[in-house]
Order: structure tokens, then C-alpha cells, then sequence
């Protein structure tokens, strides 16, 4: 990252705070620099950026957001924002064994960092929590000492939702529950919905 | 010849300073430390009674109670930094709060997905061209631009867009609220700005003439929000010791009728005495009285509908609708519904034209 990036990360973190108008709480869970995966509810664009801005910024330069490369590595402005919050391009449609997208996201946070990810795959259409996809299972079992924090985005698919270019500022609210592990023993859809269940779990306690 | 030449240069720079800053009026500026170091020492007095008769007062009452404080103390300090830095600055202050309050207010609102290109347009099209058009309020014509902009452009442009974007589900309701939201945030509040471009006449009792009246406007803003607290404040004391009859007990569980009445009248005989002592407004002393009462029963006329609303919504206080956040809407509800009113009927018994 160069100086143009560091100085566009900072605005871009004002902003989408501005932007959002989000407040941040922790349930049962501290900012910490350990390495992480924040698995959030997707409804909007502004998902990764917003919760990226919402965390501590010592903790934002460690943390990187998972975006899907079809939206964020199209054009220039697009890739450069990208660049800024350090997000990690993943290719939704060419995905085969060579090209894991979980080999190239434990590949690339090593042992220092931590990562935002959307189980959901793809934007929620109705704002319901869909079901998860199966990369988070696998994050878990690969990396058991991956703390995985479930993470309520709450109305940020009325700020921007799906199919909108521009936005509007009403508030938002972030909330970051206790982190979970996987079980000993635990099965794959069996941990998926416990995982979805935990976020749902955010939503309610508002 | 040094200290002439310098001294010719002091008076210019004198000149140019006093025309980029606007004339400081002592009065407001003394009334306003008054009303600051009032509340300091309530607030402080209030504190020590807590830790004095810690089990006998109710501390969920003083929690309330200096909640209100702080937020009186911080629009005063405020309005007081605005007096020094000119009407601009005060304008962009209201501007402010005016964009947070229908943040809140729209966010605790419901819309359809339907709505949002609608919302993108209130929010950067109509809030400030509203305070642009406040800025300029001052002259006649620009004035009908900023008296119709929003119940007349923006509520026909409001259904329209709603109907072109094709959603007909709640149709009606949801042009209501984001109308109203609007209306109530944006409109009402940019009035009171606007109170600091007002051209205006006083009734002169000696010659028993209509004289333009050449004072700071800030003092009209002042008087304004000065009556909002004291009937807030009037009234949290009324109802607490004297209020027998609910207003309407399913909206709000405080109000009484002895509240709005009794903070009423205070309000008048306060307004009666400020203006008697400091000829602070360009109003008679009556006419001061009855701006007082008129302005005390706005206050709780905005108190109660919006007391309405988060009652139909079931939140208690905007504030706790996004954790943290103070709740802009809770502190301004009542100003609201003021200002417009206080505005209009200055502008209508005072306003320049009145002598043409």
C-alpha cells in the first residue's frame, strides 16, 4: 500500500462512517489483534466496507475484507478502492481445485491476518439470512485457531440496496457477537447453521 | 510617521474585520452567559441532591432530568459560538441537525426498496436547497420560494417519484411519511435560521410610529429557543407537582393539562418580564407575553405528536433506536413545531412590509 492508498483508506473510513451513520457494539467479544474471521450478513455493497470502517484502526490495517472480484476488480476506481481497504479478490465464477478460493484466502492471511467474510455468497435479495455456504466449515476445520466472530449488519439494505448506485444516510448498527469454534466432531451442515444461528441470534438482541 | 501609517492600517484592517464578522450585540451575548451558568449551577445542584438524598430521590428522574441539561447546555454554547461567527454559521448548524434528525426519523420509519430514489432526492436535493433558500429568505421574492419549496414542490414531487418508481402497495402511507419526515425536520426547523433574516419594524410608543427595527436578528433566535426550554423546563415541573389530568395517558404518560397550561402562562409572564427589563424582541410587552404562550404551547404541541409517533413505532426515545447516538429528534421535537409558528407571526404583525 502507498501513501495515496493509506491517505484514500482513511478518507474512505470517514466516509463510510459519515455514510452510514453505524454504531459499533461488541457482545461478548473485545476488539482484539488475534487473528479473526468476521462472518457478516450480505444485503448491500457498502457490507464490507462499512464493517471494515467500524473496526478499531489499529485492527483495520490487519483486517481484509473478502469481496467478490466480478464487482471490485472491475474498473479502475473499483480495483484502486479495493486496494485501500486491503480487500482480497475472490473470483466467484472461476473457481476450480487449482484455483480454491479457500486455499488463496489462508494463503493470504498467513498467521497475521484476520478476515470479513459473507457466508451467504451473494447479496440477500429480501434482507432475510440465507443459507451459508460451505467455505466457512472448511475455514474452521483447516484453521481451528481462526476465531470466527458473527457479525449483525443491520439497515444497511436500506442505505444501499441491491441494484442502487446511490446511497442514502439513514444509520446503521453493527453488531459483534462472541466468536465460535468448530466442534469436535461437528458436521458440516450441522456448524453451518449453528454459525447462521449466531448471527440471527445479533438481529434479535437489538 | 511609522505609528500614523501603522495606525491607518489598524483602522483597515479594523474596517475589513468588522465587516467579515457580524456585530457582536452585547445583550444576547450577556443574557446567553446568564442562561449558561443558570444551568451549570442547576445542573451541578442537581447532582449534589443526588449524592446527598441518594435513597429518596428518584435517579431515574435526575438521569432525565440532566440528560435534558446537557443537551440545553450544548445548543446554548452553540448558539452562543454562532452569535460570534455570523448567520451563516448558524444556518449550517440547523442544517446539520435538521440532516440528522431525518436520518433518525426516517430510518425508525419503515420504507419500501421501492422508496429509496425518492429518499436520495429529499435527502440531497430538497435539504439544501431548503437552507439555501433560508439564506436568501430575506428578500421578498426568494422569501415565497422558501415558504413553498417543500409543502408545495416537494410533496407533489414526493407522490409522483413514488408513483413512478411502481409500487403501489401502502401507497399513501408511505408518501405520508416521507412527506411528513420532510416537513417536520427540514421545513419547520429551517425557520429558525431563517428568524435572522427577517426584516423587521418595531411599534415606537413615543412617536406612535412603525420604526425599522435595527437590532441583531440573533436576538429573535434567542428568544425562540430561550421560551422552547423554559416551557420544557416549566412543564416537567408543573406536571411533576401539579398534574392530575393526562393529556392523552396511550401517547404520553407525563403530560398533563396543568402542565400545558400552567407552563403556559409562566412562559408569557417570563416573556413579559424579559422583554420589559431588556426590549429584547421588537414585540410590545404584551405582544411578547402572548409570543411566549404561543411559543410554550407549540413546544408541547411537538412534544405530543412526536411522542405519538414513537409510541406507534414502539421506541421510547429516537435515541435508543441506534445505541449511542443522543437521539437528535428527542432534544428537537418541540422547536419544530415552535419555530415556524413564532416565525410566520413575526413576519406577519413585523415584517417590513407591514409599512409599506
Amino acid at each position: 500500500m502507498n501513501q495515496s492508498q493509506k491517505l484514500t483508506s482513511a478518507i474512505l473510513a470517514i466516509t463510510a462512517k459519515l455514510l452510514s451513520g453505524a454504531t459499533v457494539r461488541w457482545r461478548g467479544s473485545e476488539p482484539d489483534e488475534c487473528q479473526r474471521v468476521y462472518f457478516a450478513n450480505h444485503t448491500s455493497h457498502l457490507d464490507a466496507l462499512v464493517l471494515w470502517s467500524g473496526l478499531p484502526r489499529q485492527l483495520r490495517s490487519l483486517t481484509r475484507p473478502v469481496a467478490a472480484a466480478d464487482y471490485w476488480g472491475a474498473g479502475r476506481v473499483r480495483r484502486y478502492v479495493a486496494g485501500c481497504f486491503n480487500a482480497l479478490l475472490i473470483d466467484r465464477h472461476d473457481i476450480s481445485v487449482r484455483n480454491s478460493p479457500l486455499d488463496i484466502m489462508l494463503r493470504e492471511i498467513g498467521d497475521t491476518f484476520s478476515l470479513i467474510v459473507f457466508p451467504e455468497g451473494s447479496r440477500s435479495v429480501t434482507g432475510e439470512l440465507q443459507t451459508f455456504k460451505s467455505g466457512l466449515y472448511y475455514l474452521a476445520k483447516k484453521r481451528p485457531d481462526l476465531e470466527l466472530m458473527p457479525v449483525y449488519l443491520d439497515n444497511l439494505n436500506r442505505i444501499l440496496p441491491r441494484g442502487e448506485v446511490l446511497p442514502v444516510p439513514l444509520l446503521s448498527c453493527i453488531t459483534i457477537g462472541a466468536p465460535i469454534w468448530l466442534h469436535q466432531g461437528e458436521g458440516k451442515d450441522e456448524f453451518l447453521e449453528r454459525a447462521r444461528q449466531a448471527v440471527l441470534q445479533l438481529k434479535d438482541e437489538q | 510617521m511609522v505609528p500614523i501609517a501603522s495606525t491607518i492600517i489598524d483602522n483597515e484592517v479594523a474596517e475589513a474585520l468588522k465587516k467579515l464578522l457580524p456585530p457582536i450585540d452585547g445583550l444576547t451575548i450577556g443574557l446567553l452567559l446568564i442562561v449558561i451558568s443558570l444551568l451549570v449551577a442547576v445542573f451541578g445542584w442537581m447532582n449534589w441532591l443526588k449524592r446527598r438524598y441518594h435513597d429518596t430521590i428518584d435517579p431515574a428522574m435526575v438521569r432525565v432530568f440532566n440528560r435534558r441539561i446537557v443537551a440545553w447546555l450544548t445548543i446554548y454554547v452553540l448558539l452562543g459560538l454562532t452569535v460570534f461567527l455570523g448567520s451563516l454559521t448558524t444556518l449550517c448548524f440547523f442544517l446539520g441537525v435538521s440532516f440528522w434528525a431525518l436520518r433518525e426519523f426516517v430510518t425508525m420509519t419503515p420504507t419500501r426498496r421501492a422508496d429509496h430514489r425518492t429518499l436520495f432526492w429529499v435527502f440531497f436535493v430538497f435539504v439544501p436547497l431548503q437552507y439555501v433558500l433560508a439564506a436568501y429568505s430575506g428578500d421578498r421574492r426568494w422569501f415565497i420560494a422558501f415558504a413553498v419549496l417543500i409543502p408545495v414542490y416537494g410533496s407533489l414531487f414526493i407522490s409522483a417519484r413514488i408513483a413512478f418508481a411502481g409500487e403501489a402497495q401502502r401507497f399513501l402511507e408511505r408518501t405520508a411519511k416521507i412527506q411528513f419526515g420532510l416537513l417536520i425536520c427540514i421545513y419547520a426547523l429551517s425557520h429558525a435560521p431563517a428568524l435572522l433574516y427577517l426584516d423587521l419594524i418595531y411599534y415606537d410608543t413615543g412617536s406612535g410610529e412603525y420604526l425599522p427595527w435595527d437590532q441583531t436578528k440573533s436576538r429573535l433566535l434567542f428568544f425562540l429557543v430561550l421560551m422552547v426550554q423554559l416551557s420544557d423546563l416549566l412543564q416537567f415541573f408543573w406536571d411533576r407537582l401539579y398534574g392530575r389530568n393526562l393529556i392523552a395517558a396511550p401517547i404520553n404518560s407525563t403530560k398533563s393539562w396543568e402542565g400545558l397550561i400552567g407552563a403556559a402562562i409562566c412562559c408569557g409572564a417570563a416573556a413579559l418580564i424579559l422583554q420589559w427589563l431588556t426590549r429584547i424582541t421588537p414585540f410590545t410587552t404584551y405582544g411578547a407575553a402572548i409570543m411566549g404562550m404561543v411559543i410554550s404551547l407549540m413546544a408541547i404541541s411537538g412534544t405530543m405528536t412526536m411522542s405519538a409517533i414513537k409510541r406507534d413505532r414502539g421506541v421510547s426515545d429516537y435515541g435508543t433506536l441506534v445505541q449511542g447516538h443522543a437521539g437528535v429528534l428527542d432534544r428537537i421535537d418541540a422547536i419544530c413545531f415552535a419555530a415556524p409558528i413564532f416565525y410566520h407571526l413575526t413576519r406577519f404583525f413585523l415584517g417590513a412590509a407591514v409599512a409599506d
